[in-house]
């Protein structure tokens, strides 16, 4: 791969998705191009190159989406969904008990692992047998993850990273080798394919945004943007959770809780009136 | 450092196993069937106890429901960790007193996920 390669693919990229490539990366760039310039009928990834200024549409979509890191596991890092089951929810209860609805976001949802972990602790509180509405939303960038988050079929290998047997058992139905997603679970994430540069404005306001593990693969100024993005949609008392290993972003007018990569907001010590107006 | 007893037929599986667990600092030892786990539970009790199925002499099963009559039985971690993957199985386990269970094939990054699941890495 040519500086020139690299330098079309990065702007790509960057105008795509916000994700940033750099030049170590190049063989890894290489063979996670060469499926698509196979489907796509080139000769190898070398000649894909050679359309990286201007690719049709469909061409730069694969492109970007193969470049995507669709890497996740149920209770990914576990500390955050104790956190989401112990703190987070128990306070929306309180808060949202007269209107009895939860928003919640997956920003980048990957194949739906992190979605369905909340959507079997949410299942476990029980909420909707005591007639709450749950707005329980899972976005990715990647179609591709989103239609095997939508499909909930997940692997021997999937499945035992981060799930006990009971929750397994509890969750999953068995199909030969793999293991799918109860539909009572399937169907309390609406699983939609978003980019994180686009509008926000379909979501309406969320009570609690998981964006964990995207930010690092932007620039400075895309997840400065991002952020603000994400700040705007996120209710005054609602939290944000990052990757607890999410470097270079800048969190300052948020308060960090005591669990590392959650933020609210300083002013969620404050009464919350009046905040009802901007949910969509 | 806490002590795993690693039960299985397999010499491969057991040296496998017994290789990535010293490596998370364990101390191991090793047993080929049911009823030799059992004597070495009866000498001393591990923290955690990784359980294959199918054994000669004495099953997983049958040493599970045995060792969880013993004095301190009740203390050990046990992970079931086998071929046989499907739901009967694993709720036979679960009910015959296993705290987890690992499906066959598995690797560092599964064992090392599944035990701090349980607290035990």
């Amino acid at each position: 791969m040519t500086p020139a390669d690299l330098a079309n693919l990065a702007d790509l990229l960057q105008r795509r998705s916000g994700l940033v490539v750099t030049a170590d990366k190049a063989r890894l760039i290489e063979s996670k191009l060469a499926p698509i310039a196979r489907r796509f009928g080139f000769r190898d990834a070398h000649a894909l190159f050679a359309e990286l200024p201007h690719p049709p549409e469909e061409l730069a979509r694969a492109i970007t989406e193969a470049m995507t890191t669709n890497e996740s596991s149920f209770f990914r890092d576990r500390v955050p969904f104790d956190h989401f089951r112990d703190a987070m929810v128990p306070a929306l209860l309180e808060s949202r008990a007269a209107k009895r609805r939860l928003r919640i976001w997956c920003a980048a949802a990957a194949c739906g692992q992190e979605a369905y972990s909340l959507a079997m602790l949410l299942d476990e509180m029980g909420l909707a047998a005591q007639g709450w509405k749950i707005d329980l939303i899972a976005t990715d960038l990647s179609a591709e993850a989103i239609a095997r988050a939508r499909e909930g079929l997940y692997s021997q290998y999937e499945v035992q990273r981060g799930l006990s047997a009971q929750l397994l058992l509890k969750h999953f139905t068995q199909e030969g080798t793999n293991w799918r997603i109860a539909e009572r679970l399937r169907r309390m994430v609406s699983f939609r394919t978003f980019n994180l540069l686009d509008h926000f404005g379909w979501l309406g306001e969320m009570d609690l945004i998981f964006c964990r593990n995207a930010l690092i693969y932007f620039d400075a100024h895309t997840k400065a943007v991002v952020i603000a993005k994400l700040a705007e949609m996120l209710a005054a008392d609602g939290t944000l959770v990052l990757g607890a290993k999410e470097s270079g972003v800048d969190m300052s007018g948020w308060a960090a809780e005591r669990v590392r990569g959650i933020y609210t907001r300083p002013s969620a010590a404050q009464p919350a009136r009046g905040r009802s107006a901007r949910r969509a | 450092m806490k002590h795993c007893l690693v039960v299985d037929d397999s010499r491969v599986i057991r040296k496998v196993a017994c290789k990535i667990l010293e490596a998370m600092n364990f101390e191991t030892d090793e047993a080929e069937d049911g009823a030799a786990a059992l004597a070495a539970c009866r000498t001393k009790m591990p923290e955690l106890i990784l359980l294959d199925w199918q054994m000669p002499n004495m099953g997983g099963i049958e040493f599970l429901r045995s060792l969880r009559r013993e004095k301190d039985g009740t203390r050990p971690v046990v992970v079931f960790c086998t071929t046989e993957n499907d739901v009967g199985h694993i709720s036979e386990a679960m009910g015959a007193g296993a705290n987890e269970y690992l499906m066959k094939p598995f690797d560092r990054e599964i064992l090392h996920a599944k035990l701090a699941q349980i607290g035990m890495a």
